[in-house]
């Protein structure tokens, strides 16, 4: 363990030496302090993957407005919920006037993806004497942008200081985005209706790409072609339960696909 | 018992409570608790993962083809083009999303621009 610590050190050391140049006094990573590492946080949180999330949660609140929903519901939803997929899947349902268990119930299903998801970042995430609250409470921080960062960079930060770390990162994303969504309210009424379209295109093109981008095995691919399809039909068919008979008939055939691929493959 | 069919101040909250954060943060601290105890290849987590998978899938696919707002005035056959060739675009540049995302809108404004 202590061999494995200083090589992360030395890494780390390496990694941040361009920061070092914009401080005033340059502070050995090893002994860094922990409001040190918050910021770093803070300032991985502005980075590429945290633009685009920028611009999707501009898309989003396009989104919630145009449903209805006020600037106050929205900025709640994006701080309680902060999980894209699931809050265009809650809006959605609003739109639709699904009742509360119907709402609940889709989102649930939309949602379920972020169990493998922490399940992956907490063994990366906890040293020795981590508390059991401070992962359940940055749990809450596992979206898919966050995670891919986090996944990215924690193994370049000293253990004890990764959940200070993701803190900052997390922290950052759900405030800036916050303040995105509240902003857009204010300067939505004023844009041209082309520049509104283009908002609205965001989400869908955010999705569509980090789904593909993000999916572990062929069967993923399958699903969402799958459910890019079923959705607009069982929009017509069945217009108040159409997200989660597509996601049912969807996923349970692509399911079906992964488990006949592998028949073949080994036989 | 839809979003907008009570008029009291705290309804709105209670349902994003409810259907929002309740959904979802269930699964992050089921997430926790498993820890490293399932694994990440177990046949049961690849049901969940496509079930998922195709239900934000149908999402997307309703926004392209039954959008709201300043969207709805657009073509149908504009929208599902932009979102196509924004697609191929992100896989052509070995999956870049800002690559993907950029073509799309440009596409799309492009059509408006020319009245498609």
């Amino acid at each position: 363990m202590e061999r494995r610590y200083t090589a992360f050190a030395t890494v780390a050391s390496y990694g941040h030496a361009c920061y070092g140049r914009h401080m005033s006094t340059w502070i050995p990573d090893a002994t860094a302090p922990r409001s040190t590492w918050f910021l770093r946080g803070v300032r991985a949180a502005f980075s590429l993957p945290g633009l685009i999330l920028i611009s999707s949660f501009i898309g989003f609140a396009a989104l919630a407005k145009d449903a209805g929903v006020t600037a106050t519901h929205a900025a709640f939803m994006a701080a309680t919920v902060w999980a894209l997929p699931s809050m265009v899947v809650l809006v959605g349902a609003i739109t639709s006037g699904a009742a509360l268990p119907a709402a609940m119930f889709a989102v649930t299903l939309s949602a379920i993806r972020l169990m493998p998801m922490v399940m992956a970042l907490v063994p990366e995430m906890r040293a020795g004497k981590t508390r059991q609250w401070v992962l359940y409470l940055l749990a809450h921080f596992v979206a898919v942008t966050s995670w891919v960062l986090a996944m990215e960079r924690l193994k370049r930060i000293p253990p004890d200081m990764r959940t200070t770390y993701y803190a900052g990162l997390g922290g950052t994303l759900v405030m800036t985005n916050i303040i995105v969504v509240t902003a857009v309210f204010a300067v939505a009424d004023a844009l041209p209706s082309a520049i509104s379209a283009a908002l609205l295109m965001l989400t869908p093109m955010y999705f569509l790409t980090s789904l593909w981008g993000s999916a572990r095995e062929r069967a993923g691919h399958v699903a969402m072609v799958l459910g890019l399809v079923l959705g607009p039909v069982f929009h017509i068919v069945l217009p108040e339960i159409d997200l989660l008979v597509a996601g049912l008939i969807g996923g349970t055939a692509a399911y079906g696909w992964h488990l006949w691929r592998r028949k073949v493959r080994e036989a | 018992m839809s979003y907008f069919s009570n008029g009291a101040w705290w309804w709105p909250y209670l349902f994003i409570l409810v259907a929002g954060f309740a959904a979802t943060d269930v699964w992050r601290f089921l997430g926790v608790y498993l820890g490293d105890k399932l694994s990440e290849d177990s046949d049961l987590l690849v049901l969940v993962r496509t079930m998922a998978t195709a239900l934000v899938a149908a999402v997307i696919g309703n926004l392209i083809v039954f959008p709201g707002g300043a969207l709805a005035h657009t073509s149908l056959g504009l929208r599902i083009a932009a979102a196509a060739l924004g697609f191929v675009a992100y896989l052509a540049s070995g999956r870049r999303m800002v690559v993907g995302i950029v073509t799309a809108e440009l596409l799309l404004l492009a059509g408006l621009y020319l009245k498609f």
